[in-house]
């Protein structure tokens, strides 16, 4: 029973013998929907226009069957009385003559499907039929819709979050360098003007990330694919964390054999590359190690980057999936980071028909490998 | 030393934590800080706060809330001012302080950034600057 819905429908006709038809032949009526849900329908009646408007008023129905010759206001009145309140239902235009001129007032006024008189109780069938399905199929999109709105708005909140964090740290910094407060001390202003800095970049990196993750999802960035040197993307990355590596003792290994080369953009490879051994070099322990491992198969290329670093409790591993998430604990407080990256690599994987898989154990470290496949479909 | 007021200033963001404890300090405080609530629970052992300065959202949401509750009935006179970015930033208006039931154990509500003289301000009135 948890699949079938009920349909209000109402039969507005001065006829009382095509009110009672119409009743008999729906009331004990199922239809099944394509994806298996059941719909049976409760009928109500109006005997004119006026009676449908006030029971319209009361409670729209889902399908309203209306017939256009009436005494007092017509069928095409209802109609464009129910256009102008935009309510959500199917109307149906019964009609003895098929006049063409009725036929368009009514389509220009909403009506979805018409039913010269006389119908047989197959042809109401097929057009109810019609019309549920029409309905449903709306409400679906317009649900769907309505929650993709709700996760663009909580993305823009946290994004909003995420972007105040930092700009509050650096205005406190701010009050206190204009104040003088504790600037005596030559190190204290050293350590304001460098958090403020570091905030500054924090801030920078994740409009980056930003736009890369909203030029992936727009499918706007120009994507060139070119037989690339997975292993060049790779150095080149690994080039570009080395200041920060070697500042903190971090050796990062390269193991690869022989030549690899992927049909790929060499500016998304670098986006991985770059993300993977960031975290890894961030997450890390002083004096630990990076290892960048390439492999290929024949179907794919397998990169994975393992780090030495203060690790994941399984947790945490599951909770990192989301966007904007960080893991905020005692060792990564004092760590910057975006909360996009993965989300952004992940992204790129799946272009490739790939994926990000983790694993982690805590103080032990953490082994990301993104999946790469070399031919897409 | 033992004439200072101690304050105990809790918060997440490292900066924010920084910025206070320079600010209380420099204004003749003596300052305690923890970066979150199990942090600060362990400190209030054996330290008696006569100010807390209290972030809203820590690791968990409500810890804020939790941690000026437990500190209001540990130590029923201490000034408890709460920070938070929440308002205007998710949409969602920080309730207005009913503490009919004593679940807001703060004395007062401030909206990040705030200033020291904000702060200061509050203590004064309440005999506690």
């Amino acid at each position: 029973m948890e699949n079938e819905k009920r349909l209000k429908l109402l039969i507005v006709d001065d006829e009382e013998g095509m009110r009672m038809g119409v009743k008999r032949a729906l009331r004990n009526h199922r239809i099944e929907m394509e994806d298996g849900t059941k719909v049976a329908f409760d009928v109500v009646e109006a005997s004119s226009g006026e009676e449908a408007v006030s029971m319209m008023e009361q409670e729209p129905p889902d399908i309203v069957l209306l017939d256009n010759k009436m005494g007092g206001i017509s069928g095409i009145d209802v109609l464009t009385w129910i256009n102008e309140r935009d309510l959500d239902l199917m109307a149906i235009m019964i009609t003895a003559y098929a006049s063409i001129e009725t036929a368009i007032t009514a389509t220009k006024q909403g009506a979805y499907d018409f039913l010269p008189k006389p119908f047989t109780p197959a042809e109401l069938k097929v057009s109810v039929r019609q019309a549920s399905e029409h309905l449903l199929a709306l409400r679906q999109t317009r649900a769907l819709e309505e929650e993709k709105r709700r996760v663009r708005f909580q993305f823009i909140s946290v994004l909003a979050h995420e972007l105040k964090a930092p700009l509050g740290a650096i205005e406190g910094y701010l009050y206190l360098l204009r104040d003088g407060t504790g600037m005596d001390d030559p190190k204290v202003y050293e350590r304001v003007v460098e958090r403020s800095l570091v905030r500054l970049s924090g801030m920078r990196k994740l409009i980056y990330d930003l736009l890369d993750l909203t030029r992936l999802e727009s499918g706007q960035k120009k994507r060139e694919l070119a037989p690339t040197s997975v292993i060049e993307a790779a150095r080149t990355a690994i080039e570009t964390m080395t200041p920060d590596a070697d500042a903190r003792g971090i050796v990062i290994d390269l193991e690869a054999e022989g030549e690899i080369t992927l049909e790929a953009d060499r500016g998304e490879l670098e986006i991985i590359f770059n993300n993977l051994i960031s975290n890894a070099v961030k997450y890390n322990r002083d004096n630990g190690r990076v290892t960048v491992r390439l492999e290929e198969t024949s179907e794919e290329v397998r990169i994975a980057v393992a780090d030495t670093g203060i690790g994941m409790t399984p947790e945490e591993v599951e909770k990192l999936f989301g966007e904007f998430v960080r893991i905020k604990n005692d060792r990564t407080r004092n760590i910057l980071g975006s909360g996009l990256g993965l989300s952004i690599m992940r992204k790129i994987a799946s272009l490739y028909g790939g994926e990000v898989s983790v694993e982690s154990a805590p103080d032990q470290g953490t082994t990301f490998t993104v999946i790469l496949k070399k031919t897409l479909e | 030393m033992a004439d200072k007021r101690q304050v105990l200033i809790v918060d997440d963001d490292p900066d924010f934590l920084e910025q206070m404890d320079m600010m209380f300090q420099a204004g003749g405080y003596a300052t305690r800080t923890a970066p979150g609530r199990k942090q600060a629970e362990e400190i209030l052992q054996g330290f008696t706060p006569e100010i807390a300065v209290i972030d809203l959202m820590m690791e968990n949401d409500d810890d804020g809330f939790i941690l000026a509750y437990r500190l209001k009935r540990k130590f029923p006179e201490c000034a408890v001012l709460m920070v938070t970015n929440v308002t205007g930033e998710t949409g969602l208006e920080f309730p207005r302080i009913d503490d009919s039931a004593g679940w807001i154990s703060a004395d007062a509500v401030f909206s990040k950034p705030v200033r020291f003289e904000q702060l200061k301000e509050q203590l004064r009135k309440m005999g506690k600057a």
